[in-house]
């Protein structure tokens, strides 16, 4: 029998090699890749909870987390071409424009 | 028991392309395991009975985020690999204890929750929708009681493609 905290766990777990992603990449392309893997352990423990509750409002919730994931990649990468237009890097131990 | 095989198969694909994600030395390579982790969440949606948010996924990640990804990756030079810096292994052992900090806290969390006696089960909730069938449900609950989220969330689109056009533009 597969419970919600079986998802909870796989959700955690995922959330965690983001994190790791996060923490301990240095290229922010992978960087972006990871933040990714975060909102979808998200919708994940949002998707359960919808098909545990009967309810189907998290799935609705899940579809707005994709729409702000997807606005947050435009942009980013906009960001990353912009910036590796001026400095030709993609390493973030360089960007330090606004240090200080 | 065919449900419990289907989980655990499907977890051991997300969790396994996940790590590989986040270790790949390759960054094209990254990007694709990327999009082989989406599929397999797609596909627990569908275990989940979620179908329309799995042709979601499938549609707006693994079809149009990832190949916005791809495009970055094969505009931006890597030739230099930017993880053979200055001993990045400082750094890297750094983000390794953070990100364990935030598993203990995770842990806490669950452990916690299994402490505490289980709540009451929440008698179905809705049941009210005068419709059937997944995407009938999640259509009706968007253009009715979330048509407010909807519409902002359709704004926000506008504005990050926007943003997306002014930021990649060489010059206005």
């Amino acid at each position: 029998m597969i419970t919600p905290t079986h998802y909870m766990v796989l959700s955690a777990a995922l959330f965690i090699i983001g994190v790791v992603g996060v923490m301990a990449r240095r290229n922010i392309i992978i960087i972006f890749m990871s933040i990714e893997l975060i909102l979808n352990a998200v919708n994940i423990n949002l998707v359960a909870f919808s098909a545990q509750l009967h309810d189907t409002v998290g799935q609705v919730f899940a579809i707005f987390v994709i729409a702000v994931a997807a606005a947050e990649a435009a942009v980013g990468l906009g960001i990353i071409l912009a910036f590796y237009r001026n400095k030709e890097t993609v390493n973030i131990d360089e960007m330090n424009l606004m240090r200080w | 028991m065919g449900e419990a095989i289907a989980f655990y198969t499907l977890s051991a694909f997300i969790i396994g392309f996940g790590v590989l994600v986040v270790s790949t030395k390759n960054t094209v390579h990254s990007v694709l395991f990327l999009v082989l982790n989406f599929l397999f969440v797609a596909a627990l949606y569908v275990m989940l009975g979620a179908q329309f948010l799995a042709v979601i996924q499938i549609l707006v990640y693994a079809g149009g985020i990832v190949v916005l990804y791809l495009f970055v990756v094969m505009l931006v030079n890597l030739k230099r690999p930017p993880e053979s810096h200055h001993d990045p292994h400082r750094r890297t052992r750094l983000g390794l204890g953070l990100a364990a900090a935030v598993l203990v806290e995770l842990v806490a969390i669950v452990a916690y929750g299994f402490a505490q006696p289980a709540a009451a089960p929440v008698a179905a909730a809705q049941s009210a929708l005068p419709v059937s069938g997944n995407t009938e449900q999640v259509g009706w609950l968007l253009y009715t009681s979330y048509l407010i989220p909807f519409e902002i969330a359709s704004m926000l689109l506008l504005v990050a493609m926007i943003g997306a056009i002014v930021l990649a533009k060489r010059e206005l």
